[in-house]
């Protein structure tokens, strides 16, 4: 069984963000970008199901820019099989959903791992989408996943406890968090992954129109945190509560 | 706030674009696993082993197993075959661990004594110990200094005369990184004292527990705490031909080439120290309030934690591009030894710079950037110190 995993590469989690001054998106120049963290618990889980037998291939993808040839030798260094590029700036939920689907029938992928969301735009969306459009069966936020015949059972974290839910394949699942901690690609690993396989295609390869369908009108900073005062009675904080933060 | 943990250290926002000419995409990948094990496996541990004066076995274990020990050598010894330029960036992550003592003790281990047997060793001797060496299951030193020579290599005094099948060393050694607790030493030694210091001088590989060779003491330090010191002791110690380490005699021609490397990967490491502390100190004075704004209000400060980053970016400049001359196979003395004097001042500079603005709180040993002072100075002594890094350098400029 082919496993497809979908990696996107996103602006590092420990670079502070700024927004550029025309409030036209988030500055980019000289920025360090990584693979969005959920996409790499996602590759982890998908080449354990390899490590155990349970899969033949894990085949990573990213929609992007040619830089994220780089993710996706990441995902190879990993241990994904062989990966797949599709060039496509700036391409939105639904379109990269397209194009997935496109890739998932011309492959004959039967489980597709993705994130849960990407830690850029958070938009939560693709791995939803794409069932949709491939009208498979999904299981969001997975905290554990197991392959059986014909089946996956996955494990969700859902307000005040564990939800249990079993899947026909093929089917969609999105990792959350605590499904496993990725292993460290090892250095000599990093150098086998050079010599994986790479595709590149296009979206008009794909047959795919990819064109952006949102318009975003501003993008501001979030507001800045004040300093903390300190209250003298409980008197006075119930007064600031009421009167000031108005939260009661 | 928790200074020792400030999250960010390897600070993105004060430090440089990881992009630029000499960076390949495998460059990148292997710089955001050293960042994450730094992060995760080192930061959070370090400060017990500044407290137990080394750095665990278990730890370079690990590191052997993700390939962070044999980043040049052979495959064949499991090692990944890859440039200068890779070694730099696992000096510059170290050094952003803000453990000067750990970083030392890897680095010694991957460049400064091992390098010794890659460069000269037979296939005899690779095949014996590197696949150890890489793998983190053996740790190295190299010992070379001595208590009456260090800037003057050809002065040691350590002699090995030739006796059937066997060398025997007699001879102290001072200062040597790793010396309590490697495995294997490669020791510089006198083999013909009727000739020039720079032409009698032979390397040999002696075993920890070959009689006759014992560790004097452990030398305890201003900084480096996480990283063990010791002087050596060789008493009629008896080492087999086998373990010549190049050609007879020709030890100091070695010493000088790997001293090329070693002072590299010390100027990278001095300057992942700086950008860590400069990232501290930015967390710092944009939380502390003095006079009524947080010090980073203040352009006595900030202007100077500015024009310290300028000069560490421009420093980083020629750490990457002598590494990246290595690379290339081309000279680079004059390269490397500019590297080694300016990040061993420039990091001095940048701590003192560093600890002043943290106020009486870079004072205290609980602060990281006390520590990082301490462990900075050695950068412009040891490994070849700044005055004789300058005369190296005047020598190549021509008159
Ligand atoms: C913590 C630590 C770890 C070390 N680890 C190792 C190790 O693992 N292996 C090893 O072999 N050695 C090691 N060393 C030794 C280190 O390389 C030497 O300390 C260094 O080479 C300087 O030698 P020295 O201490 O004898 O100083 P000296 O050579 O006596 O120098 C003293 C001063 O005189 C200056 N000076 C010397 N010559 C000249 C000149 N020609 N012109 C102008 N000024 C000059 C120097 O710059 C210095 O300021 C270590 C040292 C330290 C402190
Ligand atoms: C070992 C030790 C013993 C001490 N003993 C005593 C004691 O017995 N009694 C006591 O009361 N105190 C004592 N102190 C406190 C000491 O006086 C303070 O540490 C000192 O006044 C600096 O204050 P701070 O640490 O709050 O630093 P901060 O005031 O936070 O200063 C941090 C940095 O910002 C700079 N800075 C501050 N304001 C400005 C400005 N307007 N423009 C430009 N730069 C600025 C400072 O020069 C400094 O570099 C001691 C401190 C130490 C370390």
């Amino acid at each position: 069984m082919r496993v497809l995993v979908p990696v996107k590469r996103v602006i590092d989690y420990n670079v502070k963000i700024r927004v550029k001054p025309d409030g036209s998106g988030v500055d980019m120049a000289n920025v360090k970008m990584s693979m969005n963290p959920f996409d790499e618990i996602a590759i982890e889980e998908a080449v354990r199901l390899k490590e155990k037998g349970q899969i033949t291939e894990v085949i990573a993808v990213s929609v992007g820019p040619a830089q994220a040839q780089e993710t996706i030798r990441t995902a190879l260094a990993i241990g994904a099989d062989r990966g797949i590029l599709v060039t496509q700036e700036g391409a939105e939920p639904l379109a990269v959903a397209k194009l997935l689907k496109a890739l998932v029938e011309k492959e004959g992928a039967e489980l597709v791992i993705l994130g849960k969301q990407a830690i850029d735009d958070d938009s939560n969306q693709t791995g939803q989408m794409l069932a949709a459009l491939l009208g498979w069966g999904q299981a969001t936020f997975a905290s554990k996943v197991e392959l059986g015949d014909g089946k996956i059972t996955v494990t969700r974290e859902v307000d005040g406890g564990l939800e249990t839910d079993e899947l026909k394949l093929p089917a969609i699942v999105t990792t959350d968090l605590r499904l496993n901690e990725p292993r460290y690609a090892s250095l000599p690993n990093i150098m086998k992954a050079k010599k994986k396989q790479l595709d590149t295609v296009s979206a008009a390869d794909l047959g795919v129109d990819a064109t952006p369908r949102l318009k975003t009108l501003k993008v501001v900073e979030p507001p800045k945190r004040g300093a903390g005062v300190k209250v003298a009675s409980v008197q006075e904080l119930v007064d600031k509560l009421k009167n000031e933060a108005k939260v009661i | 706030m928790d200074i020792h943990n400030s999250n960010n250290p390897s600070g993105d926002s004060a430090s440089i674009s990881a992009d630029g000419p000499y960076f390949r995409e495998e460059h990148q990948m292997f710089r955001d696993q050293l960042r994450r094990f730094v992060d995760e496996e080192i930061k959070p541990n370090a400060e017990a082993w500044e407290e137990d004066g080394l750095t665990p076995r278990s730890v370079l274990r690990r590191m052997g197993e993700l390939g962070f020990l044999g980043i040049r050598y052979s495959e064949a010894y499991g090692g990944s075959a890859m440039d200068t330029v890779a070694s730099a960036i696992l000096a510059e992550e170290l050094g952003k661990s803000t453990f000067g003592g750990f970083a030392i003790t890897v680095l010694v281990h991957t460049d400064m004594a091992s390098p010794h047997l890659h460069n000269f060793g037979t296939e005899a001797q690779l095949q014996r110990w590197m696949p150890d060496l890489i793998a983190g299951r053996k740790i190295c030193a190299v010992a070379v200094t001595e208590p009456d020579a260090g800037s003057d290599v050809a002065a040691i005094r350590t002699h090995a005369k030739r006796d059937g099948d066997d060398f025997v060393l007699n001879g102290t050694k001072m200062f040597i990184t790793n010396g309590v607790h490697a495995d294997l030493y490669f020791v510089a030694a006198k083999t013909d004292s009727t000739v020039k210091g720079t032409r009698g001088i032979s390397i040999f590989a002696v075993e920890k527990g070959t009689p006759g060779f014992s560790v004097g003491r452990a030398l305890k330090k201003q900084g480096w705490l996480s990283s063990d010191t010791a002087e050596l002791i060789f008493d009629d110690c008896r080492v087999p031909v086998a373990n010549l380490i190049g050609a007879e005699n020709r030890g100091f021609y070695s010493i000088m080439r790997n001293f090329q490397n070693e002072r590299l990967v010390l100027g990278a490491q001095c300057i992942g120290e700086s950008q860590a502390a400069i990232a501290l100190t930015l967390d710092w004075v944009t939380q502390r309030k003095a006079f009524g704004a947080p010090l980073w209000e203040k352009q006595a400060i900030r202007q100077r934690l500015a024009m310290l980053s300028a000069r560490v970016e421009a420093a980083r400049q020629l750490v990457y591009h002598s590494a990246w001359l290595d690379a290339q196979g081309r000279d680079c003395v004059k390269e490397v030894s500019m590297v080694k004097a300016l990040c061993g001042e420039l990091v001095n500079d940048v701590m003192y710079d560093c600890q002043q603005f943290h106020g009486g709180m870079g004072y205290l040993r609980e602060s990281a950037i006390e520590r990082m002072v301490r462990d900075a100075r050695v950068q412009s002594i040891g490994g070849g110190a700044t005055e004789v890094m300058l005369e190296e350098i005047a020598k190549r400029m021509g008159k």
